[in-house]
């Protein structure tokens, strides 16, 4: 059966070609910087099974590592380099190609959707061939290798170039590539270190209680406040809704948990569209599109969300005290 | 309680604020709650190196960067640009607004991570926006600062779609963990009854997100109108 472990395993192989790659052009930091990255690929699960067993040392080393991949964007040994064809050379290869060329790049998003429908149909002696817990992230990697090896036979290029591009890509995210995954694991440690709990009892210390459109107002500012700090509205839920909405909304004001719930969650989704913290988003799309500046998306949504925001309260106002 | 974790929210911000290494300003902050939390040295770095391992996935979108590249090398990005300039009557707001709703339709279905800056806005949309901008404009071609903001408006047309699509399809994790915070609770709810309740904001989002470019477009096109009245102007 295919598992996302082994769609992981290759993340991992590919980031060690990219090291590779640097450390043959004694880019030592960025070579270091991928050969670190590429553990949690590599050894993920062995990490997790070992931490549960009891043996605490391979999680350790994997935390040491982070600090090592913090230190080493920091210095900054994360360069670009030019692709080494000019706009020329792509302009008449584009020419040759044409819509060819849309191929394979539309082949990674429509292989994706042909086997999450198809996965319950593929199945060997009644085991199935794709892990049915994570259809869309296996058929997303298998995607991407199908549309690899037709964007080779369309370009007539070999493997090794397509490998060489992906790594100028890849250094060209550098850092920026990394910090979702940092952000996510920041997340957690705000959660077991009580962060979310500290807040949460500053919050319900200065509203007015009896004032239901005092505590919805509450609720909507702190699910917006608590995304835009930790960058995830998943992480502000739990709290605003263990601090906030459950015992004043729903218990004493008699609120409709289901709107309250659903609408509450999109109002921090507002927050993402705010704020650095969810880097994949808002940082990471920057530095591909190559704008000047690094808040740039932020900036373009920064009206509709607070629209939205607006939009979001009325509709709980209405919905929830019905 | 122990307020000093909150310490790490601090270092955050100030981080941020000081425009520092964004990766190095999140590992501090983390140690610096996890010290703060009086956490032995041993259990944050495990703490560390379990989440980390944990949320892996959020760099699965590098294995469609060699075959990206690959494609980029061989001028997918320049046809991409002509092939929208072949419409005559794509503009810009219909471009992205298209885009606007198929993302959130397929964010509806599930089917979140087959679009994506990697994967879709950098090699094609982002491309696609800049030509059909530019072929609505009376002075030809947009300066670089026009050009970033088209490419952004991009982006921010990709997030909005996915956000408010995702939220309404049944199995998406916000509304599995909506679900189980209630049912932890005591307070049943069927997940439908939840995804359903995203709706009214999906449709708003649409609306508004579809306002403002319209809005951007409008802008962009009264710039270079008067860009040029003023050029004449000088000339006489």
């Amino acid at each position: 059966m295919l598992r996302v472990e082994h769609i992981y395993w290759l993340v991992g192989a590919f980031l060690l070609v990219a090291a590779a790659m640097n450390a043959r052009e004694r880019r030592w930091t960025s070579a270091a910087f991928w050969i670190v990255l590429s553990a949690p690929f590599l050894f993920g699960e062995a990490i997790l099974h070992a931490n549960a067993a009891g043996s605490r040392w391979p999680a350790q080393a994997m935390g040491v590592g982070v600090i090592a991949l913090g230190v080493f964007a920091a210095r900054g040994g994360l360069r670009t380099h030019p692709d080494a064809n000019d706009a020329v050379e792509r302009k008449a290869s584009a020419q040759r190609l044409g819509n060819r060329l849309f191929v394979p790049a539309l082949a990674i998003p429509l292989v994706t959707v042909l086997l999450v429908i198809g996965s319950k149909y593929l199945s060997v002696g009644g085991v199935a061939l794709i892990d049915t817990a994570q259809t869309t992230l296996i058929s997303l990697g298998v995607a991407c290798l199908v549309a690899l090896g037709v964007g080779l036979m369309t370009t007539h290029a070999s493997f090794g170039r397509a490998l060489g591009e992906g790594r100028r890509l890849l250094d060209t995210l550098g850092w920026a590539a990394l910090l979702p995954m940092v952000l996510a694991t920041l997340g957690s440690v705000f959660a077991a270190t009580g962060v979310g709990d500290a807040i949460a009892a500053i919050v319900t210390a200065v509203i007015p209680a009896d004032s239901r459109i005092a505590c919805l107002a509450t609720f909507a500012l702190g699910m917006l406040v608590f995304t835009i700090i930790m960058g995830n509205a998943f992480a502000a839920f739990p709290v605003m809704m263990a601090g906030v909405g459950l015992p004043l909304l729903v218990v004493q004001h008699g609120a409709n948990p289901a709107p309250l719930g659903a609408i509450g969650m999109l109002t921090g989704y507002c927050g993402t569209l705010l704020t650095p913290m969810a880097a994949n988003f808002n940082i990471v799309p920057a530095v591909l599109l190559e704008l000047p500046d690094q808040y740039g998306v932020i900036r373009a949504q920064l009206p509709t969300a607070l629209v939205l925001l607006a939009v979001n309260f009325i509709l709980m106002w209405v919905l929830v005290f019905r | 309680m122990n307020a000093w974790p909150l310490l790490g929210v601090a270092v955050v911000v100030a981080g941020f604020a000081w425009r520092k290494n964004p990766v190095l300003v999140v590992v501090v902050a983390g140690l610096v709650s996890g010290i703060a939390a009086r956490m032995s040295i041993g259990d944050l770095l495990a703490l560390l190196g379990t989440s980390f391992v944990g949320n892996r996935v959020l760099l699965l979108f590098v294995l469609t960067l060699p075959v990206i590249g690959l494609l980029e090398h061989f001028g997918l990005r320049e046809r991409a640009q002509a092939w929208i300039a072949g419409f005559r009557t794509l503009s810009l707001a219909r471009l992205l607004i298209a885009y606007l709703a198929i993302r959130q339709i397929f964010s509806m279905l599930g089917l979140i991570d087959i679009a994506g800056h990697a994967q879709t806005v950098r090699p094609l949309i982002a491309p696609m926006s800049e030509s059909a901008a530019e072929r609505g404009l009376e002075t030809q071609a947009l300066d670089a600062n026009e050009s970033a903001k088209v490419r952004a408006l991009a982006a921010a047309t990709d997030n909005i779609g996915r956000f408010f699509g995702e939220d309404v399809f049944l199995a998406f994790g916000a509304v599995l963990l909506i679900q189980g915070f209630y049912e932890h609770q005591g307070i049943h709810l069927e997940p439908l009854a939840i995804a359903l309740w995203a709706l009214p904001t999906a449709i708003s989002a649409f609306v508004i997100h579809a306002i403002r470019i319209q809005f951007f477009q409008r802008k962009l096109k009264r710039a270079h109108a008067t860009t040029q009245t003023g050029a004449a102007d000088v000339a006489r």
